[in-house]
C-alpha cells in the first residue's frame, strides 16, 4: 500500500491552501480519509476523544448491510433464472448447487444500479462539499448502498440517477447536509421514484426481464399488491418459510427477514442501531395488526376481511418490514434522539405499517410512508421528551 | 422614473416577491400549476382583481372609517371577484369549470388584502395601480415558472402542445406523475426561492 500513501502525498501540495486545485480539497481529503485514517489532531483545549466517527459508525452499517447486499444479487439472480428456461437445468439442480450463476446474474442487474448510485449521487456530493467548502461526509456510504437495495431489479438506469440526485438534494443538502436532514436521504429517493413513476415501482413482479424465453405469464402483482385482491396468504403461491429466507421476487435488497436480521444482530452488538426502535417497532405493528384482526368481521368484502385477519407474522416477513424497520428508521440522523422518544418513534412506524398496507389499497407497502412520515415527527417527539423531562424535574425540585 | 417608483415596480419580481419572499397565495400556487393554461388564466383573474382592488380601496382610502376598514375593503374584493369569476364563466367556460373554486377564493387570498391594508390604504390610486400590477406580476411569473415545469415534466406538454412524447403515446418520455401531485409545487417553489437567495443573499434572515 505504500505507494499509494506516497502517491496521496505528492499530490497533497496541489490540493492545500495556496495549490493549484485548492477548491477541489474536499475531493483530495476524500479518498484519503476514505483510504487511510486521518493524521490530523485535535488542537485546542483537550477533550475526550473516541475512535467511534462517523466514519466508523457508517462503515459499520455498510458491514450490517452485506448480507442483505450478498442476498439480494442471489436472489435476484435466482428469480431470474426461474423465469427464464434458459436456465432450466440449473433451476433443477437448486439453489444449493447452482447459486454462483443466480450470484453472477443477479450482480449483473445490481451492479450497475449502485455504480449509477455512486456516480450520481457521489457527484452531487462532490459539487456541494466543493462549494460550501466542507469535506465529503462518509454518509453517503451508507446511503449509496440503501437506495439501490430498495429498488426493483429491473428499474431503468436513468431513474436510479434521478431518485438518487432527488434523495440527496432534497432529502438531506437543503438542510444543510449530513447531520442536518430531517428525512432519510436514501428513503426520500424511493418516495420521489415510487410517486413519480409509479408503474416501475409497484405492481409487477420484478425480474429482469426480458429473457430470452421468458414465460409471459410471469408479471403480476407483488405479495403486497395481490393481498389487496383476495386477502387470502395460501394463494401467494410462496410459503411463510420462503419469505423468511427471501427466496421471493421483490425489491432486491428487502426480500429476506433473515439476513436483515443478521444486520440487526450486529447494529445492535456495536450499539450502532437503536434496538429500542426495532423492538418497538415489531410491538407496535404486532399490535396494531391485533387491532386489525380483532376488527376484520367489519370488512365488506371476503378479501378485505382475509387481509384484516392476515397474522402479525406474515406482516413481519411480507414487504420491506423488517428491513425498513433495521436498517431505515434506525437512521440516527433523522429518528428520534431521546430514549422515550425511540420507542413512541418506532411504535409508530411499526402502527402505521400495516394500517396504510390493509387499508389504504392505493399504497400496498406501508413501511417507506409510515417511516418517512416519523421522520418528520421525530423532531417534535423529542422536544415533548425532553420538556416533559424538564417539567418532572422541576416538580421534584419543588420550582414548580 | 424616479427610485421610488422604480422600487414599487421592480421589487415585487424578486427581492419582495409575494409567493417566493412573502409566501402569500401559496394555495393557488399549488392547485392551479397543473397546466401552464390555468396558471395564466390565474395570474389574469389575479391581475385584474390586485389592480382593480387597489385603485378602488385608494381612491376610497380617506373615506373609509378605520374601525371597520377590514369589511370595507373585503367587500370591495369580493365584489371584484365575483366580476372576474362572471367574466371567466362567459368567456373562458372550459377554464373556468376547472378553477372557477380558486377563482373564488381569490377573496381570501392574502396577497389582495396584503397589498389593499399595507399600500393602497396609505398611497394614492396611481402608485396603487402600480404596486397592484407588479405584485401580481411577481405572483404570474412564479405561477407560470412553477406550471411550465409541471406541465413538461408531468405530461411532458406545454400549453397543450406535445413537447416531450411521452411513452404512453409511443415516444421516449416517461411522464414524472409526481409533477402532477401537488407536493411537486411545493419542491419547484422550493428551488426557486433557493435559486433568488442564492443570487440575492440580502434575501435571507438573520440568523
Amino acid at each position: 500500500m505504500a505507494p499509494l500513501r506516497r502517491l496521496l502525498d505528492k499530490v497533497a501540495p496541489l490540493f492545500e491552501e495556496g495549490g493549484k486545485w485548492e477548491k477541489l480539497y474536499p475531493l483530495y481529503e476524500a479518498a484519503d480519509s476514505f483510504l487511510y485514517t486521518p493524521g490530523k489532531k485535535t488542537d485546542g483545549a483537550v477533550h475526550v476523544r473516541d475512535g467511534m466517527d462517523i466514519k466508523r459508525l457508517m462503515v459499520t452499517v455498510v458491514i450490517a448491510l452485506l448480507p442483505c447486499t450478498i442476498w439480494a444479487m442471489i436472489n435476484t439472480g435466482w428469480q431470474q433464472m426461474v423465469a427464464d428456461t434458459a436456465h432450466a437445468e440449473a433451476v433443477s439442480l437448486g439453489l444449493k448447487s447452482s447459486w454462483m450463476t443466480a450470484l453472477g446474474l443477479g450482480a449483473w442487474a445490481f451492479l450497475p444500479v449502485y455504480a449509477v448510485t455512486i456516480a450520481v449521487g457521489g457527484m452531487l456530493e462532490g459539487v456541494f462539499a466543493t462549494v460550501r467548502k466542507h469535506e465529503i461526509n462518509e454518509g453517503f456510504l451508507v446511503t449509496s448502498l440503501l437506495f439501490p437495495l430498495t429498488l426493483p431489479p429491473d428499474i431503468p438506469l436513468w431513474m436510479v440517477g434521478v431518485g438518487i440526485a432527488f434523495g440527496v438534494v432534497i432529502g438531506k443538502e437543503v438542510f444543510g447536509g449530513t447531520g442536518m436532514n430531517v428525512l432519510n436521504p436514501a428513503l426520500t429517493g424511493r418516495i420521489f421514484l415510487f410517486f413519480a413513476y409509479p408503474s416501475y415501482l409497484s405492481g409487477s413482479v420484478w425480474r429482469i426481464l426480458p429473457a430470452e424465453g421468458a414465460v409471459d405469464g410471469m408479471t403480476g402483482a407483488t405479495a403486497l399488491g395481490d393481498l389487496v385482491g383476495h386477502g387470502d396468504v395460501s394463494q401467494l403461491g410462496y410459503s411463510w418459510a420462503d419469505y423468511f429466507y427471501g427466496l421471493v421476487p421483490g425489491s432486491m435488497g428487502e426480500t429476506s427477514v433473515l439476513c436483515c436480521l443478521l444486520g440487526a444482530a450486529f447494529l445492535i452488538f456495536t450499539k450502532v442501531g437503536s434496538w429500542r426502535i426495532m423492538l418497538s417497532s415489531v410491538l407496535g405493528m404486532v399490535g396494531m395488526t391485533l387491532l386489525l384482526n380483532a376488527l376484520s368481521g367489519s370488512g365488506s368484502t371476503p378479501a378485505i376481511q382475509g387481509y384484516l385477519a392476515m397474522g402479525p407474522e406474515w406482516h413481519f416477513v411480507l414487504g420491506s418490514f423488517a428491513f425498513g424497520t433495521v436498517f431505515m428508521a434506525t437512521d440516527p440522523v433523522s429518528a428520534a434522539q431521546t430514549d422515550t422518544g425511540r420507542w413512541i418513534y418506532g411504535a409508530l412506524i411499526g402502527a402505521l405499517t400495516p394500517l396504510v398496507r390493509v387499508i389504504n389499497p392505493a399504497y400496498p407497502e406501508g413501511v417507506m410512508l409510515a417511516i418517512i412520515f416519523m421522520n418528520v415527527f421525530a423532531p417534535t417527539i423529542d422536544y415533548y421528551v425532553v420538556k416533559s423531562n424538564i417539567k418532572r424535574r422541576e416538580v421534584r425540585l419543588g420550582v414548580q | 422614473m424616479n427610485k421610488a417608483t422604480k422600487k414599487i415596480l421592480v421589487d415585487p419580481l424578486h427581492v419582495q416577491n409575494p409567493i417566493t419572499l412573502q409566501v402569500l397565495g401559496i394555495c393557488s400556487a399549488l392547485a392551479v400549476t397543473t397546466k401552464v393554461e390555468t396558471a395564466l388564466v390565474m395570474s389574469a383573474a389575479l391581475t385584474f382583481v390586485l389592480v382593480l382592488s387597489n385603485v378602488s380601496i385608494s381612491l376610497l382610502r380617506n373615506k373609509i372609517p378605520g374601525s371597520v376598514r377590514i369589511i370595507a375593503q373585503l367587500s370591495i374584493i369580493a365584489s371584484l371577484v365575483v366580476v372576474a369569476d362572471q367574466l371567466l364563466q362567459a368567456f373562458l367556460f372550459d377554464v373556468a369549470k376547472e378553477i372557477s373554486v380558486f377563482v373564488t377564493l381569490i377573496i381570501t387570498n392574502c396577497i389582495v388584502m396584503g397589498r389593499a391594508e399595507a399600500f393602497a390604504m396609505q398611497n394614492p390610486p396611481g402608485k396603487s395601480a402600480l404596486d397592484g400590477l407588479s405584485n401580481s406580476l411577481g405572483y404570474s411569473w412564479v405561477l407560470i415558472a412553477v406550471g411550465l415545469f409541471r406541465e413538461l415534466l408531468g405530461s411532458g406538454k406545454i400549453l397543450g402542445y406535445t413537447v416531450l412524447e411521452s411513452s404512453t403515446e409511443g415516444g421516449w418520455y416517461v411522464s414524472n406523475g409526481l409533477m402532477v401531485l401537488s407536493p411537486s409545487a411545493f419542491f419547484l417553489i422550493g428551488l426557486i426561492i433557493w435559486v433568488q437567495r442564492a443570487l440575492s443573499p440580502e434575501m435571507n434572515e438573520e440568523s
